[in-house]
């Protein structure tokens, strides 16, 4: 039978989320249903996103920075190089990427277990009882808020990444701010930030909308939930690094 | 009127029942009894077009509830009210807005009116002091309760209840037959409510449907039941009776 061969399931699990997200597109019309959620979401996934992505910015720039340095022969080439790669990479792929992975662990599996936990204590079909559109109320405003989100804290990350960097590159003496960001503008494309931000949407609602599937098909009790949000978790980094790869390709 | 027509369900390859039918007369009160594991709760379910069977059919005065638009199928809806076996109380929010939550979403009613409202619904399941209680606070009997006054806030014309008195004490449990009745006769509800207590199939129910090795076994009035020929009905009535006496004696 053709539902036995490898990969069947797989394809199913597919069609199951590709008809979640057209429910969703569809019921992104009700904006009156999901609009006091919406703001909840941006808070709790951009507002509360802040602290660790501040962090994960600041570290990765400091750390680039060290790294490069000790890598580079600065006797050969001019110590401004650092500053280019430095803020270059955090510009187009870490700051994004990173982010991504770290909002994979905080916001998909925080997604994933709300919803999992309404769905197995029948909280999501209270909602349908009473003639809500779940997806709408639920599913539409966590996507909504990945798209949105995403972008900002993409942002967040990218400054304080090069902040890092500056600062770090000046606390070592390695090199002083000055010549860091004269590299970082000898290299700078307005082209590298839009790239940025595509990857930053394009995770944010890989992540997002992965966790919403998850969460609201979960079934099973508490060992469901916590299936359903390491599922979520495991699958979101593997499809960001997919995408990541799958833009880098197609963009660059 | 809700008119069951053969109803065939499955999961995968697991059969649930076959081949159910009965009608739910219009301010009746019908219990689904059977043994745990026998779909009672999925037979609800297919009532509001939460699942939908394999075969067969649920009307609701004379239109398929399964054949409805998804807009239609949502007005359906708000002509139920359901209680959950857990109650499926949010959460995020406290129990007052939990029996608020339909009146801001489906009415125009303005602050005054809601907090009228739903204190009154809160005080005919005797829980006038819990509004202000967020729902990890309640007990379960309580939580049923809630679930129960956010079930009638928008004045449903059928009530279905799921496990309403399971895991609760006896006092708490006699509390919820006496409601259940209390909203049949004071709200002229139709009722359908889920259970394997024997002891609330009596208080409660004008009629009983029996599922057993996945069909409808016996249906039929709950005065009728214990003299039945039907020899698993009659073993499930004397098991609960044994239960009940051994408890007692």
């Amino acid at each position: 039978m053709i539902s036995n061969l490898p990969g069947a399931a797989g394809l199913r699990q597919f069609g199951k989320y590709a008809q979640l997200l057209y429910q969703a597109l569809r019921a992104s019309t009700e904006i009156s249903t999901y609009r006091k959620n919406l703001f909840q979401e941006f808070v709790k996934v951009g507002y509360e996103s802040i602290p660790i992505i501040f962090l994960v910015g600041i570290f990765t720039g400091a750390v680039l920075t060290l790294q490069t340095a000790y890598q580079l022969d600065t006797d050969i080439y001019p110590s401004t190089i650092i500053g280019s790669i430095v803020a270059q990479s955090i510009v187009i792929e870490l700051a994004a990427v990173i982010s991504a992975l770290v909002l994979a662990g905080k916001v998909g599996a925080r997604i994933s277990t709300e919803l999992g936990t309404m769905r197995v204590s029948e909280q999501i079909d209270a909602l349908e009882s009473m003639g809500f559109n779940s997806v709408s109320f639920l599913v539409v405003p966590r996507i909504l808020a990945g798209l949105l989100m995403f972008p900002i804290l993409y942002t967040t990350a990218a400054v304080f990444g090069i902040l890092g960097g500056i600062t770090a590159g000046a606390l070592d003496g390695i090199l002083p701010a000055a010549e860091f960001l004269e590299g970082a503008r000898a290299f700078f494309f307005e082209s590298d930030i839009i790239f940025g931000y595509i990857k930053s949407i394009v995770f944010g609602f890989v992540i997002t909308s992965i966790a919403c599937y998850k969460g609201y098909y979960a079934f099973g009790g508490a060992e469901g939930v916590g299936t359903a949000t390491t599922q979520a978790t495991v699958l979101s980094c593997i499809f960001v690094l997919l995408a990541d790869f799958a833009l880098a390709a197609i963009l660059l | 009127m809700i008119e069951i027509k053969n109803l065939t369900k499955s999961f995968g390859d697991l059969i649930v029942w076959r081949d159910v039918s009965f009608d739910i007369q219009d301010g009746e009160t019908t219990a689904v009894i059977g043994r745990s594991g026998c779909g009672k709760s999925v037979l609800m379910k297919h009532l509001n077009a939460l699942l939908y069977p394999d075969e067969g059919n649920v009307l609701i005065d004379g239109k398929c509830v399964f054949e409805l638009s998804y807009s239609e199928l949502r007005k359906v809806r708000q002509r139920f009210g359901i209680l959950f076996q857990g109650g499926a109380l949010f959460d995020s929010i406290s129990t007052f807005e939990n029996v608020a939550f339909p009146l801001r979403y489906f009415t125009e009613q303005i602050e005054d009116e809601i907090t009228h409202n739903v204190n009154e619904a809160l005080s005919m399941v005797n829980l006038q002091e819990a509004g202000n209680k967020s729902t990890s606070e309640l007990s379960g009997g309580m939580r049923k309760r809630v679930g129960l006054a956010r079930a009638i806030i928008l004045k449903p014309d059928y009530l279905l209840y799921d496990e309403p008195t399971s895991g609760l004490d006896p006092k708490t449990s006699d509390e919820i037959n006496e409601l259940i009745v209390n909203m049949a006769d004071s709200l002229d509800i139709t009722s359908v409510v889920i259970t394997h207590d024997m002891h609330s199939v009596l208080e409660v129910s004008d009629k009983v449907a029996f599922l057993d090795e996945q069909k409808l076994s016996w249906f039929g009035k709950t005065e009728d039941m214990k003299h039945s020929d039907n020899q698993n009905l009659l073993e499930f009535i004397s098991a609960s009776e044994y239960q009940i006496n051994s408890k007692t004696a």
